[in-house]
């Protein structure tokens, strides 16, 4: 079971909640498939239909960015944080 | 159709969002509310007239989070996305939807079947009024694909045309690509680009490749059809297997958008930019230029526009009808003015100004 911290932009899609707990670990992958599971209408601003993390979302693990750190198989043991935050980009 | 105007709505999508315009005086004055889905591109727009309340739906593509598809049956009050995404490709295509270039309902005889066309080029079909949506694969494994190529705004289809006469036919158009049609309702489908050249290709005159930027549908003769091209205004009289050129009597055959009258057979409107090196108004003067005999000759409509120069170009959905007795013309800049004419584009007035860069707009009677 982990924490998923949601962006505001993004509350809309997680019922208004700033923090979801997530009954799922092992790997960031497992994690997503269950935010897939229970918030797919959120689970799909965070990932493309292909399941690869959108471009411009970057996603941290206990403060990793998870690109740096195994991407989608990036460990996520029960009890960390997975937060979600939104790329600096566009105008 | 002759419908009585009480009131009309002009949807107005841009870089940043969408915006609503309303009229309660048979379009004299607007309210413009907005921005709805900011930070998001409306590439697309449509009011669906078909059901009792008409359903709006919109392409709205956020940059960080994806692009979906959002309907709303209360005129835009509020809207509603599905729990699963709208449009997605498929797991097997391997392909990312990167946005909806254009949704457009089907015939009255198919009340709930909506049209999305996508980045990259694919076209998808809806049969619950657009909130879920199955990719049309024939055209998706045609073998012309991969020699499909992307133009500067990205590879995609931006034009569906149901044939009011027949659910079988569709047609569609991408840039680049060129127009392919289906007489079989998508199972196969053919090059329809005869006649239209690509002066940008070795073969200027190949069967498929050709830049066509829009695609209208004559409103009384549905074989009749016309085609803005990347250099290039075109008619087709038969359905699109030949298409021979308008544009002589344009100040420039370059431009994006090419609009329909609603209920006239033959009238057209266009917005010419100097050239694909120099994408400036002709002049850098605000001109729609209207056609009343399917192309042969061109009127330049200026009665409202800035004259002063002006530099900000249309773009290919930017420029549309609405379903009026007496239709309305609009069309939106990328600077963000937009302007209605409520007598088929002998006059004009501006709706709104200083919005975010318009990429489509579309209107109606509601």
């Amino acid at each position: 079971m982990v924490t998923l911290l949601v962006p505001g932009a993004l509350r809309a899609d997680s019922g208004g909640q700033a923090r979801l707990t997530v009954d799922a670990d092992g790997t960031l992958r497992a994690v997503l498939d269950e935010v897939t599971r229970r918030w797919p209408r959120l689970a799909r601003r965070i990932r493309d239909e292909q399941g690869q993390i959108r471009r411009y979302v970057n996603v941290y693990v206990d403060g990793a960015d998870h690109r740096h750190s195994g991407g989608l198989d990036t460990p996520v043991p029960a009890g960390a944080q997975v937060q979600v935050i939104p790329s600096v980009a566009g105008g | 159709m002759g419908t009585p105007h009480t009131g009309a709505l002009l949807a107005i999508g841009t870089e940043k969002g969408l915006f609503l315009a309303t009229s309660t005086d048979d379009r004299r004055g607007w309210q413009v509310s907005g921005p709805h889905f900011p930070m998001t591109a409306v590439y697309a727009v449509a009011i669906d007239k078909r059901r009792a309340v008409p359903r709006l739906l919109a392409s709205v593509a956020s940059s960080h989070y994806g692009p979906s598809v959002a309907t709303s049956d209360d005129l835009g009050r509020t809207w509603s996305e599905p729990e699963q995404p709208p449009v997605a490709f498929p797991a097997d295509t391997g392909a990312t939807l990167e946005r909806v270039w254009q949704l457009t309902p089907a015939s009255a005889a198919e009340p709930d079947v909506v049209y999305a066309g996508s980045q990259p080029s694919a076209l998808f079909r809806s049969t619950d009024g657009g909130a879920s949506f199955e990719l049309v694969r024939p055209l998706w494994e045609h073998p012309h694909r991969p020699q499909w190529e992307a133009g500067f705004g990205g590879q995609a289809i931006h034009t569906v045309l149901p044939d009011p006469r027949d659910q079988a036919a569709l047609l569609v158009a991408m840039s680049t690509g060129g127009v392919y049609r289906s007489a079989d309702a998508g199972a196969s489908w053919a090059p329809g680009n005869t006649g239209i050249r690509a002066y940008f290709l070795p073969d200027e005159w190949p069967e498929f490749g050709q830049c066509v930027h829009k695609v209208a549908r004559d409103a009384v003769d549905p074989d009749r059809l016309y085609a803005q091209n990347h250099h290039g205004v075109y008619r087709s009289d038969d359905a699109g297997a030949t298409w021979s050129s308008i544009a002589d009597g344009l100040p420039s055959d370059f431009g994006f958008p090419i609009a329909a009258h609603p209920h006239r057979s033959g009238v057209i409107y266009t917005f010419p930019l100097v050239a694909d090196s120099r994408r400036f108004p002709v002049d850098d003067r605000c001109r729609v230029f209207r056609s009343a005999d399917a192309g042969a000759t061109w009127q330049p409509l200026t009665a409202g526009l800035p004259q002063h120069p002006y530099y900000p170009a249309v773009l290919r959905d930017a420029l549309t009808t609405d379903d009026a007795s007496t239709a309305g013309v609009y069309f939106g800049t990328r600077s963000g003015d937009v302007f209605a004419s409520r007598d088929e584009g002998d006059s004009w007035q501006p709706v709104a100004t200083g919005l975010p860069d318009v990429l489509c707009v579309r209107a109606a009677v509601v």
